[in-house]
C-alpha cells in the first residue's frame, strides 16, 4: 500500500507574530522551576541498599524533624540540570573577550585525567607510602611552574589567585619579621590600576595600603613611586603586564629600587599568560607570584571556581612557604608536612587543588615548552590585531601597542547617549558574553578585551566585525538597540537595586504550605 | 600545535594589519635581558596519547580507595557519587562559563547557586548560605574573622577537637591581627566543657560536630555561654553527610557554621579541590564573606537571579572588603547541589543512616578486638580506637594487606606521643560488611 | 538654620548646636541607586573628617565624612528599611544622622550654598 498522504515541505508565506506560550518555553529555551518547586516528598533519585538494624549511637542527637529537601528522580534531575545549563554563555560557545581572566579553551583531556581513579579516588590522608604518583605530579607541576618563571621554590597549597596574595604577602611579611622588622615594615604600596584583591589583602594583613598614580601612558609612575619609598614599606604588589594590558617597562628599576629601600616585590600573576615561555619573572626581580592555574594553564573557570593559585618564590621568601611542601629526593619526590623550619604554618587543610594541578599539567606537556611560548605570542598578537582594526571605530585607552589584552575607554560613546554598560548588553544580543568593563578604575568607561590564543583568525574577524557595526550604530543614534539590551537573552536587564535592597538569599515554602504542615 | 588554531598565514596577516614585522616588536617594552633567546629548558609538545600516558602513569602508582579497602576520614569522606553528577558538571555550559557577572546570559549558574544557597541552609538549620568557600578550612577561618568583625574582639577559643589543620588555618590567619587563641589539648575520650574558657574579650568559640575523632555532642548549652559573653558559637562539619543523621547545628543555636562539602558531589581528589560552607543568622548577611546570589525581577517582570550585596567584596570594598576573596568553588558546588536533588530527603536520610549502621557494626566488630578499644561511645560515620601500639605501624602493616585502615593519631598531630596509639575510623555507605569483617580479622592478625 | 557643605559631597544642616548631616543630591545621583546605609551609633564620639557612615549603592561603596565635630545623637533608622530615600530626597528625609556640635568654628571654613554649587559645576 503506498503512503498517499502528502503534507507542506516548504515555509508558507505565515509571517506570524510572536505567539504566547503555556509554559512559558520558546521553543529550546525552557522555563525552569526551582528544585524545591518540583520536589515530592518520598523520592528519591537514588537507590541504596536497606539499612541493618543496629543500636544507634547517635545518643539524645538524632534529627528530629524533617529538613526541607525536595524529592526528584533521575529523569527530573538530569531534566532540570540540562535545562538550567543552557542559559549560560560559555568558552565552548564563543569568544568570551573578558581582559584579566584568560577564557581560553578548556582541554577535555585535562578532564579524563583529572578523574583517573589514580588521583580522583584518592584520599589526602592515606599512607605517603601508597600515594608515590600524586606526590610525583605535584613535585612535576612544581618544577614547571619553577623553570617557566625562573624562580627557585613554589607554594603549591593556595586555593586560588587571591589566596595565592594572601600567601605571598604572609610569606613577605614573616621575613621581614625574621629580619626584626615586623614592626617598623607597615607599607605596601599598589598601583591605583590594581584588582581589587591586591588591596583588600594588604590591609587584610594589617598593612597601610600607598596607592601609586599612574603615567599618561598607563604604566607605574616611577618618580612617584620612587619619592614614596622609604624604610617603613614592606613591598609592592604589582602586576605585569598590568591591568591595562601594558608591559611596566620600567619593571627591573622598580624592582631594584624595592629592594634598594629592603622590600619585597610582589607580582600579581595574572596576566602571565602575555609572557609565559618567553619571560621569566624571576628575571624581572620578582619576589613572589601566584599563578592562576585557571588562567594561564587553562584548569576550567567553572562558572565561578573552583581555581588554583600556587605561588613562586625567591631564594629569600623560600624558607617562610606555607606547609605542606613537596621536596625533591634522590628516589623521586616526597611531601614534608610537619612544621619545619620558618614556614608560617598551613593556609588550607591537606596539600591543595590537586584536581587542578592534574589538568595544569597535562595543559603543560600538551603544549611543551614551544607550545606555551607559541600561546603566549598567539595571545598578544590577538590581542593586537582587535585593537589596530578597531583603532578608528573605538577609542584605545593608551597609545601604542598593547600585550595579551586591549583596554578601550568610552570616548568613542561621548554624548552617544549610549554607555559602556549599554554597549556590553548589546554585545550579548549579538551572540557574545561582555568584555570587561569598568575596570580597571583609571579609565574611564573602561572595556579590556582579552580573545586569548585560542581564537582562529575567523573568530577574530566576525568579533571585530560586530564591534565595528555597534560602534557605529552608537554614533549613528541607535540607541534603543543599547538601551533596551539584551532583547535576545533568557532574561532581560535584571533589578540589582531590588536584589540588595531587599535580598532574598534561598527559598523559602510559600506561606499556604506552611498553613497545610 | 592542536590547541591553537592560526596558522603562519594568519600570523602573517595579522602582523599586517597591525603594521608590526614580526610578534617581536610587540615584546618591545620587555628589558632586553629578560627577553628568553629560545624555548625554556622543558620538553617538546606533546600529542594526547603520549600525555595519557605519562600522566597515566602517575596515577597508576597510587593505591587507591578503588583497589584498597577505605576506611580513611579525618576531614574527607568517600561517599558514592551518581554518574548523573559527573556527566552534568561536564556540560560545556557549566564547565566552561564564568562567574556570573552578567546575570542574562547566566541564570543557569545563578539559578542552581540560589538552589545550593537554600540547600546548605536548611541542612545547617540556618537562615542564609552564601555560594560556597574554597574549603571547610578556609571557611573556617574567615569564621573566625567575621566573628572579629561583629563582635570587634580578638580573642578565640578553639575546641582541642578541631580538626588539627583547621586550626593550623586559625592560628595562621589569628597571627596577621595578634589574636588571642585558646586551645586546649586534644581530648580524644571526649573534651571538656569549653563555657569556662569563654569571657568578654571573646570573638569565637569554634567546635566541630562531629569532632575530629568522630564524638557527637549537644553544643545548646555551649551557644547559650557564648552569647551570655557576647561572643558568638562558630560550628565546624567536616562530614556533611552527618546532617542527614543528626540535629543540626542551627537548632543548637550556632551563630556560624562552617563545612567541608566535599562529601556529596565532589570526591577525594587528593585533596582538593574541595567545598567550603558557610552559613549564618540574617542579621549577619552583610558581615559574611564570599558570593551571594540573591532573587529579583528582569525587565519584563520574570523572575530572575543575580549576584548580589557585591559591596562586601574586594572588586568594590578593596581594602575595605569583607575578604579578598574572588572565586567561590563553582563546579564543585554545582556538584554538590545535582548529588543532594538526587539524594532529596528520603535518600540523604536514609544514606546517612546506612552509614551510621555500617561505622556501629564496624565499631562493634573492632572493639572487640584484644588491644583496641573504642574511644568515642556516641558518634556518625567516625569513630577513635586506641590501640596498645603506634598506630601508624599498624596502618602500614595494614597497607600490605590492602587495607586502609584510618588516620593515625601521628598523622594528624606529628610529634604528640599521647596520640600516637589512636586510629581516626570512617566508614561511609562504600565499606561492604566483606570489608568490614576483612578490616576486622586483618587488625586482629597485626594485633595478634 | 545655615547649611553648608564640603568638597566630598556631604551637606550639614545647624540648628543651635545640633547639625543634621547627609549627602547632597550630586553624591547620590554619582552614586546610582542606593541600597544601603551604614550609619553611626548614638554617642559615637566624631572628629571633623573621620568616617562616620558608608553609602552603598550596587556597585560602589563611598564613606561619609563628618563636616563637623561632635557627638552623635541620633541617625535616620527609617533608611534600614528604606534606602532609596536617599535618591529621592537627599537633602532633606535622606539624612543620616545628627550630632552636638563640639566646635561651631569648624563650620566658617566649610563652603555656603553658592560656593558648592560653583564647586560642583567645575567638576562636570
Amino acid at each position: 500500500m503506498m503512503n498517499r498522504q502528502g503534507r507542506p515541505t516548504a515555509p508558507g508565506t505565515n509571517a506570524a507574530a510572536k505567539v504566547d506560550t503555556v509554559l512559558g518555553h520558546r521553543g529550546l529555551d525552557h522555563e525552569e522551576a526551582l528544585i524545591f518547586e518540583q520536589g515530592q516528598a518520598g523520592r528519591s533519585g537514588v537507590d541504596l541498599p536497606p539499612v541493618p538494624a543496629v543500636q544507634s549511637r547517635l545518643g539524645n542527637l538524632a534529627r528530629q524533624g524533617g529538613i526541607g529537601l525536595p524529592g526528584l528522580s533521575e529523569p527530573q534531575v538530569v531534566r532540570h540540570y540540562v535545562r538550567l545549563s543552557r542559559r549560560n554563555y560559555a568558552i565552548d560557545m564563543g569568544l568570551y573577550p573578558l581582559g584579566s581572566c584568560t577564557m581560553k579553551h578548556n582541554p577535555r583531556l585535562n578532564e579524563k585525567l583529572a578523574r583517573l581513579p589514580g588521583f580522583a579516588d584518592l584520599h589526602p590522608l592515606a599512607p605517603l607510602s601508597t600515594v608515590a604518583g600524586a606526590v610525583e605530579l605535584m613535585g612535576t607541576l612544581a618544577h614547571w611552574l619553577k623553570v617557566l618563571t625562573g624562580m627557585p621554590a613554589v607554594a603549591l597549597s593556595p586555593k586560588a589567585g587571591a589566596h595565592g596574595e594572601l600567601c605571598g604577602i604572609i610569606a613577605i611579611r614573616a621575613a621581614h619579621v625574621a629580619r626584626g622588622e615586623g614592626e617598623t615594615r607597615t607599607r605596601i604600596l599598589v598601583p591605583e590600576s590594581a584588582h581589587g584583591t591586591n588591596p583588600a589583602t594588604a590591609a587584610y594583613c594589617g598593612f597601610a595600603v600607598d596607592p601609586v598614580p599612574a603615567t599618561a601612558d598607563g604604566r607605574v609612575d616611577l618618580a612617584a613611586l620612587k619619592a614614596k619609598l622609604g624604610p617603613d614599606v614592606a613591598a609592592i604588589m604589582l602586576t605585569n603586564p598590568n591591568t591595562c594590558g601594558l608591559f611596566e617597562r620600567d619593571i627591573r628599576e622598580i624592582a631594584d629600587a624595592v629592594h634598594g629601600v629592603g622590600g619585597y616585590f610582589y607580582c600579581d600573576g595574572a596576566n602571565f599568560n602575555a609572557i609565559v615561555g618567553r619571560v621569566r619573572p624571576g628575571d624581572l626581580g620578582v619576589d613572589a607570584m601566584h599563578i592562576n592555574l585557571h588562567k594561564t594553564f587553562s584548569t576550567p573557570h567553572g562558572g565561578g571556581g573552583p581555581g588554583s593559585g600556587p605561588v613562586v618564590l625567591s631564594a629569600a621568601l623560600a624558607p617562610f612557604a606555607p606547609l605542606p611542601w613537596v621536596v625533591e629526593t634522590e628516589g623521586g619526590f616526597e611531601l614534608a608536612e610537619a612544621a619545619a623550619g620558618a614556614s608560617f604554618g598551613r593556609l588550607t587543610a591537606f596539600h591543595g587543588q590537586m584536581g587542578m594541578y592534574v589538568r595544569a599539567l597535562a595543559y603543560m606537556y600538551s603544549h611543551g615548552a614551544d607550545g606555551l611560548a607559541q600561546a603566549s605570542s598567539d595571545a598578544v598578537l590577538a590581542a593586537n590585531y582587535i585593537q589596530a582594526r578597531l583603532a578608528d571605530v573605538m577609542t584605545a585607552a593608551f597609545e601604542g601597542p598593547c600585550m595579551h589584552e586591549a583596554l578601550f575607554d568610552d570616548r568613542f560613546l561621548k554624548d552617544t547617549g549610549v554607555t559602556t554598560l549599554d554597549f556590553a548588553k548589546a554585545m550579548i544580543d549579538e551572540g557574545y558574553h561582555p568584555m570587561t568593563m569598568y575596570f580597571p578604575l583609571v579609565v574611564h568607561g573602561a572595556m579590556l578585551i582579552e580573545p586569548t590564543e585560542s581564537e582562529s583568525r575567523e573568530s577574530l574577524d566576525e568579533f571585530i566585525a560586530v564591534m565595528r557595526r555597534l560602534a557605529e550604530a552608537a554614533q549613528a543614534g541607535e540607541v534603543e538597540r543599547f538601551t533596551g539590551a539584551p532583547h535576545y537573552a533568557p532574561r532581560r536587564r535584571l533589578d540589582e537595586t531590588a536584589a540588595a535592597r531587599k535580598p532574598v538569599l534561598r527559598w523559602t515554602p510559600p506561606p499556604a504550605a506552611k498553613a497545610a504542615e | 600545535m592542536r590547541y591553537l588554531p592560526l596558522t603562519g598565514d594568519d600570523r602573517a596577516a595579522m602582523l599586517a594589519a597591525i603594521g608590526a614585522a614580526s610578534v617581536d616588536d610587540l615584546f618591545a617594552d620587555v628589558p632586553v635581558a629578560a627577553r628568553l633567546p629560545g624555548p625554556v629548558d622543558l620538553p617538546h609538545h606533546l600529542g594526547e596519547w603520549e600525555v595519557e600516558n605519562s600522566i597515566g602513569a602517575m596515577a597508576a602508582k597510587n593505591r587507591h580507595s578503588g583497589i584498597m579497602a577505605s576506611f580513611l576520614g579525618a576531614g574527607a569522606y568517600r561517599h558514592h557519587v551518581p554518574a548523573s553528577v559527573d556527566h552534568l558538571i561536564q556540560r560545556s555550559e557549566f564547565l566552561t562559563s564564568y562567574t556570573p557577572y552578567q546575570p542574562e546570559i547566566a541564570q543557569g549558574t545563578l539559578q542552581y547557586l540560589f538552589e545550593f544557597q537554600t540547600q546548605v541552609a536548611l541542612l545547617t538549620g540556618m537562615e542564609v548560605a552564601n555560594a560556597s568557600m574554597y574549603d571547610g578550612s578556609t571557611a573556617c577561618g574567615e569564621a573566625v574573622e567575621m566573628a572579629r568583625r561583629v563582635t570587634g574582639r580578638n580573642r578565640v577559643v578553639l575546641s582541642g577537637n578541631l580538626h588539627p589543620h583547621y586550626a593550623e588555618v586559625v592560628k595562621t590567619l589569628g597571627a596577621l591581627h595578634d589574636t588571642a587563641i585558646e586551645q586546649p589539648a586534644p581530648a580524644p575520650a571526649g573534651e571538656g566543657d569549653l563555657a569556662p574558657v569563654i569571657d568578654q574579650a571573646t570573638a569565637a568559640v569554634v567546635v566541630q560536630y562531629p569532632d575530629v575523632f568522630g564524638h557527637i555532642r549537644d553544643y545548646s548549652a555551649l551557644a547559650r555561654a557564648a552569647q551570655a559573653a557576647g561572643a558568638l558559637l562558630v560550628v565546624v562539619v567536616t562530614e556533611v553527610v552527618s546532617l542527614g543523621a543528626l540535629v543540626p547545628p542551627g537548632a543548637m543555636g550556632a551563630d556560624i557554621v562552617v563545612g567541608e562539602g566535599q562529601g556529596l558531589g565532589v570526591g577525594l581528589n587528593y585533596g582538593g579541590p574541595y567545598l567550603g560552607l558557610f552559613a549564618t543568622r540574617q542579621k549577619y548577611v552583610r558581615q559574611m564573606p564570599g558570593r551571594l546570589c540573591g532573587e529579583t525581577v528582569d525587565a519584563e517582570g520574570r523572575r530572575g537571579f543575580v549576584l548580589t550585596l557585591s559591596t562586601r567584596e574586594q572588586h568594590i570594598r578593596r581594602e575595605k572588603a569583607t575578604s579578598n576573596i574572588c572565586t567561590n568553588s563553582g563546579l564543585c558546588s554545582l556538584a554538590f547541589t545535582i548529588h543532594l536533588s538526587l539524594l532529596g530527603e528520603a535518600g540523604l536520610t536514609h544514606l546517612a543512616a546506612l552509614n551510621h549502621a555500617r561505622a556501629v557494626e564496624a565499631a562493634e566488630r573492632l572493639a572487640a578486638i584484644p588491644g583496641v578499644t573504642l574511644a568515642t561511645p556516641a558518634f556518625f560515620n567516625e569513630f577513635t580506637l586506641k590501640l596498645d601500639r603506634d598506630a601508624a605501624a599498624v596502618v602500614e602493616a595494614l597497607v600490605g594487606k590492602g587495607i586502609l585502615a584510618g588516620v593515625p593519631g601521628a598523622r594528624l598531630w606529628p610529634g604528640q606521643a599521647a596520640l600516637a596509639d589512636h586510629l581516626v575510623v570512617a566508614v561511609t555507605e562504600t565499606n561492604t560488611p566483606a570489608e568490614i569483617q576483612g578490616f576486622a580479622a586483618a587488625l586482629a592478625e597485626v594485633l595478634a | 538654620m545655615t547649611v553648608k557643605y564640603t568638597k566630598d559631597h556631604e551637606w550639614v544642616a545647624v540648628t543651635g548646636t545640633t547639625g543634621r548631616i547627609g549627602i547632597t543630591d550630586y553624591a547620590q545621583r554619582q552614586l546610582g541607586d542606593i541600597v544601603f546605609v551604614d550609619l553611626p551609633a548614638a554617642g559615637r564620639v566624631l572628629k571633623q573628617g573621620d568616617t562616620a557612615a558608608v553609602v552603598e549603592s550596587v556597585k560602589a561603596a563611598s564613606d561619609v565624612y563628618t563636616p563637623v565635630s561632635g557627638k552623635v545623637t541620633k541617625a535616620n533608622d527609617m533608611l534600614a528599611d528604606a534606602p532609596e530615600t536617599v535618591n529621592e530626597d537627599p537633602e532633606e528625609d535622606g539624612w543620616f544622622f545628627e550630632v552636638e556640635l563640639s566646635n561651631p568654628g569648624e563650620l566658617d571654613a566649610l563652603l555656603d550654598a553658592g560656593a558648592y554649587k560653583a564647586y560642583i559645576d567645575s567638576l562636570e
